[in-house]
């Protein structure tokens, strides 16, 4: 963990209540999968968002506002400087994939697939990546992920954009890929869990108090024993995970 | 130079700073940024005979300068605690700790004591008989004056450690309930736990933590918590650990003037890693503002 400020360098809405916001400042020790816990001026405790993409010295986040803090956090203009703790969580383990890793991303769940995804293709991994959302006015970084050089699928549960359905109806099509990472709301995740057919990875959420595993305020339990979501997590494998 | 060495019950600390039972852990999260050697001493997990979980989630709040938690005093128990907890803590700090003791009846507490009384590292015990998260004990053996004092006086029969007695602000009158552990036999008082709070998310208009209600804390709670260290500094001759949303230096110095010996640091740890380092860091500085050359010159200074 390391507490650091950084500078918002941009800011700009990319889709319904979903914003990205560009960061700069010393990104040396953040991993995909993990998170930053940034204070927020009149709000007391920190708004844990996900990493989504780490490029030299520029740190990506995209949010959706869902309460006060992404509020506050979807007015900051450029130049803004943020307290953020940083080289939270586990992260994602790259070394398990396969040939053929499948990403599975639902929502504010698919930001931490792009920088998982860049990685595993510069690795020269086949990378399948499902993006499910409600509707088309939802649907971000489509292209991004295609840019990449990734196999990319849409789900949406109105139909509007490729799939009709959930990410699992587009899984079910599918029995070539290795391994599954996914973060998505904990109903998609299940669902997931249930369709895969090989081992994966599993992020989740959880209300967290400080982030770094002081305040045990987001323990699970798992089959391997009680964890923090913050701190052991928030990726948990597919064995150890009790629904 | 100014001094800030204070003395609890014989035990001299480099300074009154003590990071809060259960905003800490054992240490190790904090010990990777920063000497937590610094610190006056530090107050462990909240700690009970048999291993709890503690509460389903969400466990946590938010509130206008502050929080609310009910984690339900998760720990691995007393005996992990002292078998795999302790010895890994001790490589990080290497200053008496404040042992938090929890339960659920009076022999549970007493086990745990005599216990934990074998333990060298540790140079207080910290009786919680406050904890709002727990049914069937923790903060309703701490409401009743003749129960407080019976746990004061069963620990004290099992340990020569100093005995600090937790007590919980979710009462009509502090004062009859800090001179019943007094008289039971108390070493000392740790004043206070968190507030019993609420909030529900209008979105679901469902209460937001599981367990529907938990322990406020935080800046929001500070005045409060000074009063009761006020009140009680003029009711009994033991010191006082004062606690309640202390976040910076000069919290520090109120909490002195309003009777406290020692002060803990609990929610500001959590939203700032570095707040016990920063506060002890300050503290010189704010001391020579205010003209106080020695901290103990003004405990209970404002009376």
């Amino acid at each position: 963990m390391k507490k650091l400020i950084f500078t918002v360098n941009s800011n700009v809405k990319i889709a319904k209540d979903v914003y990205k916001m560009v960061l700069a400042g010393d990104c040396e020790d953040i991993r995909c999968g993990q998170f930053v816990n940034i204070q927020i001026d009149g709000l007391y405790l920190r708004r844990p968002i996900s990493v989504c993409e780490v490029e030299g010295e520029e740190l990506t986040l995209i949010y959706k506002v869902v309460g006060k803090g992404t509020e506050a956090m979807s007015r900051m203009l450029s130049g803004t400087e943020l307290d953020v703790l940083t080289g939270l969580g586990n992260g994602y383990d790259l070394t398990k994939s396969g040939e053929k890793p499948l990403l599975i991303g639902g929502g504010v769940g698919v930001p931490p697939m792009y920088e998982l995804c860049k990685q595993l293709i510069r690795e020269g991994k086949e990378v399948s990546v499902i993006l499910g959302f409600n509707k088309a006015e939802e649907i971000f970084y489509k292209d991004e992920f295609e840019k990449l050089g990734a196999k990319v699928f849409v789900a949406t549960v109105d139909g509007s954009v490729g799939t009709k359905g959930f990410v699992t109806d587009v899984m079910k099509t599918m029995d070539d890929y290795t391994y599954v990472y996914t973060c998505g709301p904990e109903p998609m995740l299940k669902a997931v869990y249930n369709e895969s057919k090989t081992s994966g990875q599993f992020s989740f959420e959880e209300r967290m108090g400080c982030g770094f595993g002081a305040c045990m305020g987001c323990s699970c339990k798992t089959k391997y024993g009680n964890k923090r979501i913050c701190k052991e997590g928030p990726v948990l494998t597919k064995e150890e995970i009790i629904w | 130079m100014v001094n800030t060495k204070v003395t609890l019950s014989g035990l001299t600390l480099d300074n009154p700073i003590i990071p809060a039972s259960g905003t800490f852990g054992f240490g190790y999260e904090f010990a990777e940024i920063y000497d937590i050697n610094i610190l006056g001493s530090f107050s462990f997990k909240g700690t009970t005979l048999e291993p709890r979980f503690g509460n389903p989630t969400p466990r946590i709040a938010e509130t206008p300068f502050g929080m609310i938690n009910a984690v339900g005093l998760q720990n691995p128990g007393i005996d992990k605690v002292i078998s795999e907890e302790l010895p890994k803590m001790r490589k990080v700090f290497h200053k008496p700790v404040v042992a938090n003791i929890s339960g659920f009846c009076v022999e549970e507490y007493v086990k745990c004591c005599e216990k934990i009384d074998k333990e060298d590292c540790v140079g207080i015990i910290e009786i919680n008989i406050s904890c709002p998260n727990v049914h069937g004990g923790g903060m309703a053996l701490g409401t009743d004056p003749e129960m407080a004092a019976e746990i004061t006086r069963a620990v004290k029969a099992v340990t020569t450690k100093p005995v600090y007695i937790k007590l919980t602000p979710n009462v009509t009158s502090i004062v009859p309930i800090a001179k019943a552990v007094e008289a039971a036999g108390a070493d000392g008082i740790s004043l206070c736990n968190t507030f019993l709070g609420m909030r529900i998310d209008p979105k679901t208009k469902k209460p937001v933590i599981a367990n529907k209600m938990g322990g406020f804390s935080g800046p929001a709670i500070f005045p409060m918590a000074l009063r009761m260290v006020y009140q009680v500094y003029e009711a009994v001759n033991i010191p006082i650990i004062g606690i309640g949303g202390v976040a910076t230096a000069e919290d520090v110095i109120e909490m002195m003037l309003a009777g406290a010996t020692a002060v803990q640091v609990g929610a500001q740890n959590l939203v700032d890693p570095y707040a016990c380092k920063k506060i002890i860091e300050e503290l010189p500085a704010v001391m020579e503002k205010y003209g106080i050359k020695d901290l103990n010159d003004i405990i209970g200074g404002a009376h």
